[in-house]
């Protein structure tokens, strides 16, 4: 019986150790080891600081739209335990949304200091609820009757990419396949932050109006009835039926709140870069990683995970071709995997 | 008439028959407790009345309304309410949040709901703002009793409440379902722990291979030998 | 008969039909199965000659290809998601790196002046059924490198890591000139057999051969090319139905069905998931390369979401997951949906054209959206497909 206390403790140690491996602290020190490389490798490679500390402002700024969108998945996630594919093209469906909005406005002179009139605003304030009900009424004719099925998560994935290519190919045909802008050739106003770190005063507007739309998304989660009732659904859908809770309802505002959150994601996101057809797909790798990064479901860790990888996004310029700037969100993510696959908020197993 | 009465109701999950003719019932006021051995069909029988499971023969009447296979959020308007024996809080809501979700159907201030819940598990009244999840056993299964009071059910089913506790604790819950029951709520449990449940309730039934085995008072139930020989262990 | 074609038109034509017609027909008695697939596919390829003027004829020859090739790539899939529940949206990574690896192997890296047109990392100049083999193997190594991490994610995590694959190796092939020229295609990849096609002939082969095919000009390789992957789809199919009966097959089925029991009662469940994800990989590389020497010059273009993947799923999905003939099927009726479907536009340009002016040019979005629809169609009513997975009987008895 001498034999007995080694092994299991041998193995308990193991076992310690892999929790700690897992743990929350791990992810964050990986994700801090990562930034030491980043400034270890720029020095060798010669790479201004400032330069790195533009960078990941511009990515903290574009975090902001990140955020938007990284948020509106999760939320589906949380209540409705699905990956919606389809995310991506919502974003992209409010940007074009928007393009026509903004044509049938008449345009007034750009707000003080920023790049566009008013006209983007009273067009953001449109399309978010317009987008969310498309949102709503897509799930309404695909998603809803699987969930009557009791469909496996994995099909509704697969119509959620159905959904994601339809709704694309449609942009395709009313818009055509070229990238456009909301405002050619305008003024793009420049604000000096600190010496040296320049950013475009309509970047710190999207971060501004993101910060403005998480906090609203926050206010209805915790204070209002209905945003109990979609956190309720996210941690126990069949007790919430037992309470009572209107879950068809529930669903409607959850797709409202996705989806306009999307719309808002994908006008901000073009107002900034360009308006393309794929541009919503693309956004799909950065946004999922975000989403997994922070633990699917978890509303602080898909905030924390988008501010995250568009830090990495825009950071990863300075050394490999900024087109590959969503594929170093992907590698993070993998890593962040290996380590804690269950994310950064998610449970200790 | 009875509050509650299901007739002859076979049902199961799937393909696989777990109940094979249960009838029981239970009156204004009373405490009713279903005992039996494990696999015999009781959480089946309280899915059943509350609505997660469709009758495949057989009825369930509440309050005179005929509710076989009415959905659940339907039922709960009646005034019957579930407290079921896993899973039965929202991990990461406050315990007043559960409390409030308890009373969704509802439109107006909730305060003196609350109030009596916390009147009745002042433990709870403590810990208002903390997340549920994160609360022991016995207070997890006050929160999930709390939350199915918060409507002022006639009828209270609580499925095995005091699964998992601590003999302190059964003593206690078993307590506080006296004290509901004195309010006039019926109770209708479901217990493994069949000697304190039958010391409790007013009736009793064992379930056993999917049909009622015997009935009647719960002393009755007690003392009966041969009871307490084939189904509650001895 | 005037037409000097004719008989080697004919004779290419029936070897895909013939082959077709064995994966496509069921019948318990394999003697007889064979016997009517051969006199059907006389008969068919001989009328087809006969009655369709030159130019539809070629134009269903190319469909018969294309969707050939499209069947390889659906097996694939079968194999990832039919028999092992992976859900692998990043297909055209798989497609991408066996064309490409393809490519390099039988082209020759230009010197001199071309040299500045066209870059790539190597070029061996091997033969076509060398690049086939590299191609699986290249793609089966990226599906070995990629599954490492990704394979024990849970489903839909696995889901998103197969589209970032699909976005790594599209960005690859679009950014790194070295590599294989990207963004501009790489050019001149050898046709096999073409030399059947020209005047001289195949040196290699006997002379007869080469005089039965002699009237056949360079302009009609695509009849030599459609037997060509036919008969590799053929093998591709054959392998498969084997492998499924297989103990092999058999573990892999009890671990979609049931990963759990199978893991208790000793699979190394993890290990069976990575085989089937690098058999699946290896077939996609193998329909890359029959892509790319078909189409001669490719670029990472071909390779988009769309056509790359999208197009593969509803294929498996309509003809049914899990079934290897509802795989090859469901690839030539979504491709016939996807080929009919453009006529179709062609004919309602003036329709199209009344709803706003540049929509005729968009006429492939059209599709895209038929398309798209046509897979929301199944997964919401029909999700089991055209043909359900059929009962497999096992070789082996444990």
């Amino acid at each position: 019986m001498t034999e007995a206390p080694t092994i299991s403790r041998g193995r308990a140690f193991r076992r310690a150790a892999s929790h700690a491996l897992s743990s929350r602290w791990s992810l964050l020190a990986l994700l801090g080891l990562l930034a030491v490389l980043v400034i270890v490798f720029g020095a060798l490679e010669g790479i201004p600081a400032s330069r790195l500390l533009g960078l990941t402002v511009r990515g903290i700024l574009l975090g902001g739209a990140l955020a938007l969108g990284a948020l509106g998945i999760t939320l589906v996630f949380g209540v409705l335990k699905m990956a919606n594919f389809a995310h991506g093209d919502y974003m992209t469906t409010g940007a074009y949304l928007g393009l026509v909005v903004m044509a049938l406005i008449p345009a007034s002179a750009p707000i003080l200091g920023l790049g566009f009139g008013y006209e983007f605003v009273i067009a953001l304030l449109i399309v978010m609820p317009l987008t969310g009900l498309v949102a709503y009424g897509l799930d309404r004719v695909t998603f809803r009757r699987l969930r009557k099925r009791r469909a496996a998560p994995i099909m509704m994935a697969m119509a959620a990419l159905g959904l994601a290519f339809g709704v694309r190919s449609i942009i395709y045909m009313v818009f055509g396949a070229d990238f456009t802008f909301y405002y050619q050739g305008g003024p793009r106003p420049i604000v000096e932050l600190l010496p040296g770190l320049r950013v475009r005063t309509d970047q710190l507007f999207i971060l501004a109006a993101a910060v403005v739309l998480i906090f609203l998304v926050y206010l209805l989660l915790e204070r209002t009835k209905i945003g109990k009732a979609m956190r309720a659904m996210a941690d126990n859908s069949d007790l919430a039926r037992i309470s009572g809770i209107a879950t068809e309802r529930v669903v409607f505002w959850t797709w409202l709140i996705s989806g306009g959150l999307a719309g808002a994601g994908g006008m901000l996101y073009a107002l900034d870069v360009q308006l393309r057809p794929e541009m919503g797909w693309w956004l799909l790798l950065p946004l999922f990683a975000a989403v997994i990064l922070g633990s699917i479901g978890n509303v602080y860790g898909a905030l924390f995970g988008a501010f995250t990888m568009g830090i990495v996004w825009q950071v990863s310029s300075a050394f490999v071709n900024p087109a590959y700037g969503p594929a170093a969100a992907f590698v993070v993510m993998i890593l962040a995997l290996l380590v804690r696959p269950q994310g950064l908020m998610g449970r200790d197993k | 008439m009875s509050l509650l009465t299901v007739e002859g109701a076979v049902s199961g999950y799937g393909e696989m028959q777990v109940l094979k003719g249960v009838s029981i019932h239970v009156d204004d006021g009373e405490i009713v407790s279903i005992v039996g051995p494990n696999g015999a069909g009781k959480s089946t029988v309280m899915k059943l009345v509350f609505g997660l499971l469709k009758p495949w023969e057989g009825r369930v009447t509440f309050a005179g309304q005929d509710i076989s296979g009415m959905a659940p959020e339907r039922v709960v308007r009646l005034g019957l309410c579930y407290v079921p024996q896993v899973e039965n809080v929202f991990p990461t809501l406050t315990v007043e949040e559960n409390l409030e979700m308890g009373a969704y159907i509802l439109d107006g201030p909730l305060k003196s709901r609350k109030e009596r819940v916390y009147d009745l598990f002042p433990r709870l009244a403590e810990r208002r703002r903390q997340r549920a999840g994160k609360m022991s056993g016995g207070e997890r299964q006050m929160v999930a009793m709390g939350r199915a009071l918060m409507l002022d059910p006639r009828l209270l089913m609580l499925d095995e409440p005091s699964a998992g506790l601590a003999p302190l604790l059964v003593d206690m819950i078993f307590e506080k379902v006296a004290e509901i029951n004195q309010t006039g709520v019926a109770v209708l449990m479901v217990e493994q722990n069949a000697k304190r449940s039958l010391e409790l309730a007013d009736r009793g039934y064992v379930l056993a291979g999917g049909t009622n085995q015997v009935e009647g008072p719960g002393s009755t139930l007690l003392r009966d030998p041969e009871v307490a020989r084939l189904y509650l262990g001895g | 008969m005037s037409d000097p074609t004719f008989f080697a038109r004919s004779a290419l034509l029936a070897v895909p039909l013939y082959l077709l017609l064995v994966v496509v027909l069921r019948g318990t008695s394999a003697i007889l199965k064979h016997a009517i697939a051969v006199v059907a596919a006389l008969a068919l390829a001989v009328a087809l000659v006969l009655m369709l003027p030159p130019g539809s004829l070629s134009y269903f020859t190319t469909f018969l290809l294309m969707g050939s090739v499209y069947a390889v790539l659906t097996l694939g899939l079968n194999v990832q998601w039919g028999y092992t529940g992976l859900f692998n949206i990043g297909i055209a990574a798989f497609f991408a790196i066996g064309a490409f690896t393809s490519a390099l192997v039988t082209t020759v890296e230009p010197t001199g002046s071309m040299a500045a047109f066209t870059q790539q990392l190597f070029g061996l100049g091997a033969p076509f059924w060398v690049g086939l083999l590299a191609a699986g193997l290249a793609s089966g190594l990226l599906a070995l490198i990629v599954g490492g991490p990704t394979l024990r994610l849970r489903g839909d995590y696995l889901a998103i890591a197969t589209i970032g694959i699909g976005e790594l190796v599209r960005l690859v092939f679009q950014n790194e000139r070295w590599l294989a020229n990207g963004p501009q295609p790489l050019r001149g990849l050898p046709q096999p057999l073409s030399c059947l096609a020209s005047s001289e002939g195949c040196s290699y082969l006997p002379g007869f051969v080469n005089a039965f095919f002699e009237p056949l000009s360079p302009r009609e390789y695509p009849y030599i090319y459609v037997a060509i992957v036919a008969i590799v789809l053929f093998l591709v199919y054959v392998g498969l139905e084997r492998a499924i009966r297989s103990p092999w097959g058999r573990v892999l089925r009890a671990v979609r069905e049931d990963e759990d029991s199978a893991a208790m009662s000793g699979k190394n469940v993890a290990a069976f998931r990575m085989q089937a994800f690098v058999v699946g990989a290896v077939i996609m590389g193998i329909g890359g390369s029959l892509y790319a020497h078909y189409v001669v010059a490719i670029d990472y273009g071909h390779f988009d979401p769309l056509y790359g993947t999208f197009l593969i799923w509803v294929m498996l999905m309509l003809g049914g997951s899990g079934n290897n003939r509802g795989a090859v099927l469901g690839a030539l009726l979504v491709w016939a949906i996807w080929t009919g479907a453009s006529f179709a536009i062609d004919a309602l340009r003036p329709t199209l054209a009344s709803i706003s002016p540049e929509l005729p040019q968009r006429g492939p979005y059209v599709r895209f959206l038929l398309i798209s629809l046509l897979m929301l169609f199944i997964v919401l009513y029909r999700p089991r497909g055209v043909l359900p997975e059929e009962k497999v009987v096992s070789l082996a008895r444990d």
